[in-house]
């Protein structure tokens, strides 16, 4: 059964609809990551999954019982907060065991789930303190031992890192990944942060608008995006977009870059994946998608057995991050960045060549921005 | 300034000295009037008559003291202020209390449980503390009386309850609306209801503007005059009306001295509240605008 099931959920504030007939479910044990740009509706919906907000239409399941219309503490859930939201007259131990007292957990109990917790947490002798004592990190695991005490079935967690510093950032993503594996629970996870949304998710959820548009693996999300802004949400650097022409050959397909003061690149397209919706735009324009690492350095000792297309290009900038280097180039009348790998010798003004791993390439709609292939 | 780094000039110097005797005469003549006042209420009648304002007290004596607490004649009745000095108290507390109560929960409602027109109510809340006392004294007398509680202790505090909920709550909205609305829904989350997240997360951290109120509500609510004076009895007056009542008292001698001692002992309990707590006042004032 699902743990949670959200089902044509929508939200009116005043006349605009921030949340337009969403519908998702996931498993118990799913850690489910809601993701997109400011203004999306994502923290809309986590509000009115957590009943803090009241939905417009639609109906929030959570075990299968409906809790649309519940109060906040009847709905078995528990949240973390961006800001943490600790209770600054309380100590650490008093913060942690507060939703337990108001549910009238008697108080050998009470203090069996603060040890359990702040052993998970690492955070037993922070337990007398007061927030105001705490820094960041510590304030942040406070906040997720007060979640974790009263064993709820689904946690929320609303950009619950986006207040530290980026390594203490890098090391709390970690951290939930472990606890979540450990234990088990059923998560939903807002964040504008695509890396968090990538490296945490079971599933993730791109949202915009209101609207989710896509609903899926990191994987599917990543390498198989519905439309280009999903593609260029979801990677970083982002996915580089190029306009180009579709063309047909008999039975061989090709996408056609318009190069000025050059001749026309020409990008043959595999058969394998062409598609029904390819044959309607034959002739149009298309924008191909090619995520930087789609671009390799050409290894002319592996050249014979190289898969993709050759191509040249004079590179503009060079941006060594250490793991491999980021690379700008024109292709077509656009700059692309492609990622090459660190002993790559190139410097900026030189030609280079790249294979561009066409297997791996995704073709748009123009104007719809779906995806075509 | 310790901190403002300058060379120490002779020029520097004496400016810096001119500045200070500046300061210190301004606050001496400021402080003249209280002064008079004090050596005044401990001189006897015989040397306030012989000698100016200025002259320091030959004879100390505490009985202009005792006689404005026990004796002297407010009007018809010659039994001192003491009486009526309780009486203050008697209306101010129970005010204060009630007042700063309804402040605390109207302003927690008004931002923690925002309701369509909530902006509207407090806007219109703000409004009751620009209405002239005067206005309202004769729909006010009329309320006492269908009340019943015209004339009376309980009609005052009424009174000032009702006149002071427009401040504590501006006071306590504007506090409470720097306080983030996550606490509240990790509250709600937590199974905590209204008064129970207002009492155990909200009113832990409002003592700053606790004491603002407070002293606010006091000050204004002891030195009240004018409603003292319209809905009181010869037996439930404050002081103030008191302390009126006994410096227009036209039979015998005019006892400067008495009128004196009893002028500081009206004005004695603002400005303790205010000696001990004027630092939290000011701190209090400005507590909202920092991050907690």
């Amino acid at each position: 059964m699902a743990a949670l099931e959200i089902h044509n959920v929508s939200k009116d504030f005043g006349s605009e609809r921030v949340l337009k007939d969403v519908s998702i479910s996931i498993d118990s044990g799913e850690f489910l990551i809601l993701v997109g740009p400011s203004g999306c509706g994502k923290s809309t919906l986590m509000n009115a999954i957590a009943g803090l907000e009241p939905v417009t239409s639609g109906n929030i399941y959570i075990d299968g019982e409906d809790v649309t219309w519940r109060p906040p503490a009847d709905r078995d859930i528990a949240m973390v907060f961006q800001s943490y939201a600790l209770y600054p007259s309380m100590t650490v131990r008093q913060n942690i065991s507060f939703g337990l007292e108001m549910r009238k957990v008697p108080k050998p109990e009470r203090e069996a789930a603060v040890e359990r917790v702040a052993d998970l947490l690492q955070i037993t002798p922070l337990l007398e303190r007061k927030p105001s004592q705490l820094s960041g990190g510590q304030r942040q695991r406070v906040a997720m031992g007060r979640a974790l005490a009263r064993e709820p079935k689904v946690y929320l967690f609303d950009e619950p890192l986006s207040n530290l510093d980026a390594k203490l950032r890098v090391d709390m993503r970690t951290e939930i990944k472990k606890l979540h594996q450990r234990l088990g629970t059923t998560i939903v996870y807002v964040t504008h942060d695509q890396v968090e949304a990538m490296t945490l998710a079971d599933c993730i959820a791109v949202m915009r608008d209101g609207h989710i548009l896509q609903l899926g693996s990191p994987d599917e999300v990543y390498n198989n995006p519905v439309d280009m802004f999903v593609a260029g949400f979801m990677g970083s650097p982002s996915m580089n977009f190029i306009s180009a022409m579709l063309e047909r050959d008999g039975d061989d397909y090709a996408v056609r870059i318009a190069t000025p003061n050059e001749e026309d690149l020409c990008l043959p397209w595999p058969t394998a994946r062409v598609t029904d919706a390819m044959t309607e735009q034959l002739g149009k324009p298309v924008i191909l998608g090619l995520r930087p690492e789609h671009f390799s350095e050409e290894d002319e000792r592996l050249s014979a057995q190289a898969e993709g297309t050759l191509l040249h290009a004079s590179v503009t900038v060079v941006e060594p991050t250490g793991a491999d280097i980021l690379l700008r180039l024109p292709l077509g009348e656009q700059e692309v960045t492609a990622r090459v790998g660190p002993k790559c010798a190139v410097s900026p003004g030189e030609r280079l060549a790249l294979r561009v791993d066409m297997a791996r390439a995704i073709l748009f709609n123009a104007e719809t921005e779906k995806r075509l292939a | 300034m310790a901190n403002v780094i300058r060379r120490q000039t002779l020029a520097a110097r004496v400016s810096r000295l001119a500045v200070y005797s500046v300061l210190i005469l301004a606050a001496l003549f400021y402080l003249l009037p209280l002064a008079v006042m004090l050596m005044t209420s401990v001189k006897p009648l015989s040397e306030i008559s012989a000698g100016t304002l200025l002259t320091l007290p030959q004879n100390p004596t505490l009985a202009p003291w005792t006689k404005a607490w026990g004796e002297a004649c407010t009007g018809m009745r010659c039994d001192g202020v003491g009486g009526y000095f309780w009486n203050s108290f008697a209306i101010v507390i129970p005010a204060v209390l009630i007042s700063t109560t309804i402040g605390a929960l109207n302003g927690y409602a008004l931002t923690k449980w925002r309701f369509k027109g909530s902006e509207l109510v407090f806007a219109l809340m703000l409004f009751g503390c620009f209405i002239p006392f005067q206005v309202v004294l004769l729909p006010m007398a009329q309320t006492l009386g269908w009340l019943g509680i015209s004339s009376s202790r309980a009609g005052l505090v009424l009174v000032h309850v009702v006149f002071g909920i427009a401040f504590t709550t501006l006071f306590f909205r504007n506090f409470y609306v720097g306080i983030p609305n996550e606490l509240v829904s990790a509250a709600k989350l937590d199974g905590a209801g209204f008064f129970r997240i207002f009492w155990r997360i909200l009113l832990p951290v409002s003592t700053p503007i606790i004491v603002v109120s407070v002293i606010w509500q006091f000050t204004q609510i002891w030195n009240d005059f004018l409603f003292g004076v319209a809905f009181s009895a010869h037996n439930t007056q404050p002081v103030t009306v008191a302390l009126n009542n006994l410096v227009n008292t036209s039979t015998g001698v005019r006892e400067y001295n008495v009128d004196m001692a009893a002028a500081m002992i009206a004005a004695l309990p603002t400005l303790v509240v205010y000696v001990l707590a004027g630092k939290y006042f000011v701190r209090g004032l400005t507590a909202g605008s920092v991050k907690g």
